[in-house]
């Protein structure tokens, strides 16, 4: 889609003085220092404030020319594969290791248009069986097979 | 002759049983992944940079170096068979080398990446081996003022050089920078950016970092335009090149190494630059332009030789200077810093073995590549059948697997996916990642060498400019900044990129 601005420069100038300001507001509680002796806070204000002026720029520049919105976003992998992450964060004590990567492995076969349960399936077996095998037995990373919610340790 | 000695030390260390297991093991690795479409090097490192923890640095390093230009190989390999280039460089290689597929030449085609890479790959090590020393030392007399403007010079550098806006490749930087400072002040220990979460006492972790910017954002990105891959890869017959050929082929490959190993030591150079530059030299001097891009063998000898060289010199900074040139070198300092080393002019004197070993190395690599990868065509090709939905949840679970590992810790799993987000929040936006991670590594190092200047300079900043060296280097870097800000050069450079 045209616009008569251009809106990912707009979108990102907006999101870099945003956080130009959440890390200066963060550093206000930071000794400043002197110029000779700089404090914790000196340097971080510095780039905060320079990340500000910066977004302002690309801001700026974006409001001058026309452009086009960001498209095709594939909200729907977005969604199921950040939803996969988090679920494995979650899932790794309570479930145990290979629970866990298994629903995420199939969740996230989710976030494609090609999904088919059979391949799904399949595909979460032979991940669960190789990382077994090589996570587990051939590296020996200390990680709990199940968790204390099935039964584990 | 000491270098002859010091080539010798790399080479008892790069030939002990172990290093030559992990030479192989990278090399094959980096082949294989760098052969799976929509997997960059950068992805690839980020992801198998935990199964280095464990090692000696040298074997890691080894390691990580034989995955680089595994992947870089592997690239090649599908942009000639199926046109379809695994990487960013051999995106040019695909021009001609399918081409030459199509005609029944493939074999030949491979054959001259193969060799064209190797010739190029053993000079840039020798390159190496001569120059990095001396710059090393030259490097020994900087004092944090000129260490300070050398940082900025490479950061700028590597964002001139690169395609997009350069504002917002320079916020990027700025961002990766602030996110570096993130966890313990090193001086008096107040933590900084870590929004009250003990988690964050040691900062952002680099790999959840690297992994969720490169390897998360990346496979969403993937996802958002798929369609089935009807793949016909090309036959491999004979690889042998014809007399004839092997004539047309020489020249090409002289002068892609020499320009690849001259680009690839500049900040953002490297070696997509390198292969494209190199294309387009050959295509001007060639006696017969007209076949350029209907399989001409000079295409492909040129861009090849000229990436490879590209990717073994861009080593020079970060192992003397200690300063990435491209988000693969910062991954390597990334790695180097987890193994306890400080990254700078000191290595090539206190870790003699860790940097002669590392160079040897890559011959042995590079050697390595060309009897792994001709031979072995057939399971290649075959690997480029599995398609990407059933690829991408695999990639999911070593990622998860990969960051959980490092420290144990669910937090840096959280970390990954909130990086794997604002990291598609920022390519859809069109600001690259690439330029955050060299600010992300170069942060701390930069803060530290500023506020040492200060101290010496008694809180005056002009002695960024009344030093020098130091003084030169700005101007080097404030030149790039204005060439590449002129409305001529921005017009060119745009160009430039789409071809």
């Amino acid at each position: 889609m045209k616009t008569i601005i251009n809106s990912r420069d707009v979108l990102s100038g907006l999101l870099f003085i945003a956080l130009g300001l959440l890390f200066g507001w963060q550093t206000q509680e930071l000794p400043m220092g002197t110029a000779v002796r700089m404090g914790p806070g000196y340097f971080p204000l510095l780039l905060s404030a320079l990340l500000g002026l910066l977004g302002l720029i690309i801001l700026i520049n974006g409001l001058r020319f026309p452009g086009e919105m960001p498209s095709g976003i594939a909200w729907r992998a977005l969604l199921i594969i950040t939803g996969a992450l988090v679920f494995f964060g979650f899932g790794v004590r309570p479930l145990g290791f290979l629970p866990a990567l298994g629903v995420s492995v199939f969740v996230s076969a989710l976030a494609s248009r090609l999904f088919t349960f059979r391949t799904a399936l399949l595909n979460t077996a032979v991940m669960v069986v190789f990382a077994w095998a090589v996570f587990i037995k051939g590296l020996g990373l200390p990680l709990p097979l199940l968790g204390p919610w099935l039964g584990g340790y | 002759m000491e270098l002859f000695d010091n080539l010798a030390l790399g080479f008892s260390v790069a030939l002990s049983l172990q290093n030559i297991f992990y030479c192989f093991v990278g090399a094959l690795l980096g082949t294989l992944i760098g052969v799976l479409p929509g997997l960059g090097p950068v992805a690839t490192i980020a992801m198998l940079l935990p199964l280095t923890f464990g090692l000696p640095p040298v074997s890691a390093l080894i390691m990580l170096a034989g995955i680089y230009y595994g992947a870089q190989y592997g690239g090649s390999t599908t942009a000639i068979l199926i046109n379809l280039p695994g990487e960013s460089s051999s995106v040019v290689t695909a021009i001609d080398g399918h081409q030459m597929a199509r005609k029944g030449r493939a074999g030949a085609a491979l054959a001259t990446a193969a060799l064209g890479s190797f010739f190029a790959g053993s000079v840039a090590t020798l390159l190496l081996a001569l120059f990095a020393p001396p710059l090393a030392n030259l490097a020994l007399q900087f004092g944090p003022p000129e260490y300070f403007s050398l940082m900025v010079l490479g950061l700028i550098a590597s964002v001139t050089l690169a395609s997009g806006s350069v504002v917002k490749a320079i916020a990027m930087i700025v961002l990766g920078l602030i996110l570096g400072l993130s966890g313990q002040d090193i001086y008096t220990g107040t933590p900084r950016f870590t929004f009250d979460l003990p988690e964050l006492s040691d900062g952002f972790d680099f790999v959840a970092l690297a992994m969720g910017m490169f390897g998360i954002s990346e496979i969403i990105r993937n996802l958002e335009d798929e369609h089935q891959r009807s793949l016909v890869a090309a036959k491999v017959k004979s690889l042998m090149l014809t007399k004839e050929e092997f004539k047309r082929i020489i020249a090409p490959v002289l002068r892609g190494t020499a320009l690849g190993s001259f680009l690839g030591i500049l900040p953002g150079g490297g070696a997509m630059l390198s292969s494209f530059a190199s294309y387009s030299i050959e295509k001007k001097l060639s006696r017969h332009p007209q076949e350029f891009g209907r399989g001409a063998i000079e295409g492909v000898a040129g861009p090849e030789s000229a990436n490879n060289a590209g990717a073994q010199t861009s080593f020079i900074p970060m192992l003397t200077l200690g300063i990435p040139s491209n988000p693969v070198m910062a991954l390597m300092i990334g790695a180097l810093i987890i193994q306890g080393i400080t990254p700078g002019p000191n290595v090539v004197t206190e870790k003699p073995d860790l940097f002669w070993g590392v160079i040897a190395s890559m011959w042995v690599g590079n050697f390595m590549l060309v009897l792994l990868n001709l031979p072995l065509i057939g399971m290649w090709v075959k690997l480029l059948t599995v398609p990407y939905h059933v690829m991408f949840p695999a990639i999911i679970a070593f990622c998860c697997i990969g960051v959980y590992s490092v420290n144990n810790n669910v937090f840096d799993v959280y970390t990954m996916a909130l990086f794997g987000l604002l990291g598609y929040a920022l390519v859809k936006l069109d600001c690259e990642p690439a330029p955050l991670l060299l600010g992300f590594v170069i942060g701390p190092m930069l803060e530290e060498y500023l506020r040492r200047a200060m101290l010496i300079s008694r809180g005056d900043p002009t002695v960024f400019v009344t030093r020098p060296i130091s003084a030169v280097l700005l101007l080097l870097a404030l030149a790039a900044l204005v060439v590449v800000l002129l409305p001529a050069v921005q017009k060119g450079r745009e160009e430039a990129f789409k071809e």
